[in-house]
């Protein structure tokens, strides 16, 4: 089956001078949920704003299942929806005059029924004949959700959907998100928060300073990038690792105070049983201990560092 | 290619959302101009008129009637039009706007149409207001629409060009406030531009209110101060600019797509 969304080559300079965007390929399957997960200034609102035309793109280009988003523009975009990074809403329509206003926009006969169950699903009925400027700021994304979603699109896009959102929404949204998926609709996010990407997609494509590192489905991905540290503050401090310890990938931190062993969560066998065993028979003492994830940024520069 | 179909429902939706936006100050829309008016009449028609008694034949009091009508419309489709785009631009939602399946030409048109249909309604309106004050008469009802059409359409169009030009609120405020003012006093709205005197009057030539008040006026008293042909192609050719550049900010993205 072709891809529902190809971008090809896709660059973008803006007007003053800064390239947002270098040479992006990627495809994505329809039906799918895409995470685009990349840390602030990556360029992903940039790359999703091209896809949905309200950014021009310098080189490249997008279709949108087979159309052309210069050329077949309308076939395009009618089957996107999207939801922005920021809320943008006319504050003085009522949540149903607004909602109703972009399933017309995007060339749709009314459906009220269509629209109700809408409103329905996010918690929003009780609302329908609010203004805008009534609603708290979780309401409002709400609304943002069911105008993205009022012309039944193919495609959702959703910039940073949990950026500032309470519990309730987030679980909410994550619901919406796997009906949708169950209906066929193609889902593609982007996110700075690994936890995200790997909760929700079933692929990630990562992104940093305008290039598309890697898109792995992301079962691979967090094998591949599952590592976590153990950091060991040590009773007393370190010059050298002993060769005893030379069988776990160890490192001597906060000089030579920490003692870290990176391993790998997904594994069946961790090695930190043992490794504290060899550790109590060393009469090595520690104080302390604590397990992190390794960050995003630890994942970017090993991704770096691979592709160089 | 523009795509296998027109999006009227998206049209549709813009034009009935701006009016709805028009109706929400209805009364700051139908009250300003109609008490300016009403100032008009007092003022020019009243107390400087008992002393001009009449130009070209007609009554000083019913002589300014298109002149104010055709400052309404002047002034409404500019300050419509222009907030009108502004507006989703200064919230944002215009985001909306450029990723749906719509032309450019169809937003304009939607946008221009919601502006033109209510400076329209307004003028109408004045005109209603002026028929307590002085007798008005129309000799060519046909002619008077058309100018009026045109009129509102011509400077709709230019107050969407304001609109996606302006960057600020005091940018939005400074077109009508600076331009479009002066351009309508100094164009003939309360006198026969022939009173002016000279090199004034030369120079007025170049100001594209005088044709449109001529010729506006032409259709209610069969007199004007320029030819009605003249009058007809000056709007025309004004109109043509507009789009024209209406054009180029679609082919550039002006303003509107970084
Ligand atoms: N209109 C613009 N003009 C100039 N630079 C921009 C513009 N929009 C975004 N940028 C820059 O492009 C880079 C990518 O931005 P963006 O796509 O918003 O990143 P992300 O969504 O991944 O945080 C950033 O460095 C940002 O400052
Ligand atoms: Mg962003």
């Amino acid at each position: 089956m072709p891809p529902i969304l190809s971008v090809r080559a896709v660059a973008k300079t803006y007007k003053n001078g800064f390239t947002a965007l270098r040479a992006v390929d990627l495809a994505i399957e329809k039906g799918e949920i895409f995470a685009l997960l990349g840390p602030n200034g990556a360029g992903k609102t940039t790359l999703i704003s091209i896809v949905c035309g309200t950014v021009t793109m310098t080189s490249g280009q997008v279709l949108v299942d087979g159309h052309d988003i210069a050329r077949d523009y309308r076939a395009a975009r009618s089957r996107i929806g999207l939801v922005p990074q920021e809320i943008a809403l006319d504050i003085f329509a009522t949540v149903w005059n607004t909602v109703s206003f972009s399933r017309g926009l995007f060339g749709k006969r009314p459906n009220p029924a269509y629209i109700e169950s809408l409103l329905r699903d996010l918690s929003l009925w009780d609302k329908r004949n609010s203004r805008v400027i009534e609603l708290s700021g979780g309401m409002k994304r709400r609304v943002m959700i069911a105008k993205a979603l009022s012309h039944e699109p193919d495609i959702l896009f959703l910039d940073e959907p949990t950026a500032g959102v309470d519990v309730g929404l987030r679980r909410d949204m994550w619901t919406l998100v796997r009906k949708l998926r169950d209906k066929g609709v193609t889902v593609i996010l982007t996110t700075h928060y690994i936890e995200e990407a790997e909760e929700m997609a079933d692929r990630v494509g990562v992104i940093d300073d305008g290039r598309l590192l890697l898109v792995e489905e992301t079962t691979h991905l967090m094998r591949k990038l599952g590592k976590r540290r153990l950091t060991l503050a040590l009773q007393h401090p370190m010059e050298a690792i002993p060769p005893e310890l030379a069988g776990w990938s160890l490192e001597l931190e906060a000089d030579g105070q920490h003692l870290v062993y990176s391993f790998d969560a997904n594994a069946e066998d961790t090695g930190i049983p043992t490794l504290l065993r060899r550790l109590g028979e060393k009469g090595i003492d520690f104080k302390d201990l604590d397990t992190s994830r390794s960050s995003l940024e630890d994942i970017f520069v090993s991704l770096v560092e691979r592709a160089a | 290619m523009s795509g296998p179909f027109l999006n009227g429902a998206g049209m549709w939706a813009i034009y009935r959302t701006e009016m709805a936006r028009m109706r929400r100050t209805i009364w700051q829309s139908v009250a300003t101009p109609v008490i300016t008016t009403v100032l008009y009449f007092i003022v020019f028609g009243g107390a400087i008129g008992s002393r001009i008694q009449h130009v070209g034949g007609v009554g000083y009091g019913a002589f300014i009637v298109p002149g104010l009508i055709m400052l309404t419309l002047l002034t409404q489709s500019i300050s419509n039009a222009s907030i009108g785009i502004y507006f989703p631009k200064f919230t944002k939602t215009i985001f909306e706007i450029l990723s749906a399946p719509l032309s450019f030409t169809e937003a304009v048109f939607a946008y221009v149409g919601a502006a033109a249909t209510k400076s329209i309604l307004l003028a109408l309106i004045i005109l209603a207001t002026a028929t307590f004050f002085v007798p008005v008469r129309i000799l060519h009802p046909g002619w008077m629409v058309a100018f009026l059409l045109l009129t509102a359409i011509a400077f709709s169009l230019f107050g969407f060009i304001v609109g996606i030009w302006a960057e600020n609120f005091e940018q939005l405020a400074i077109i009508p406030a600076l331009v479009v003012t002066p351009l309508t006093f100094l164009g003939g709205a309360f006198y026969s531009i022939d009173m002016l005197p000279q090199p004034w009057q030369t120079i007025n030539l170049l100001n594209p209110v005088v044709y449109l008040i001529s010729g506006f006026r032409w259709s209610f008293y069969g007199t004007g101060d320029i030819g009605v042909g003249t009058s007809l192609a000056f709007t025309a050719a004004f109109m043509a600019i507009c789009v024209a550049l209406l054009w180029w900010i679609f082919r550039t993205g002006y303003r509107l797509k970084p």
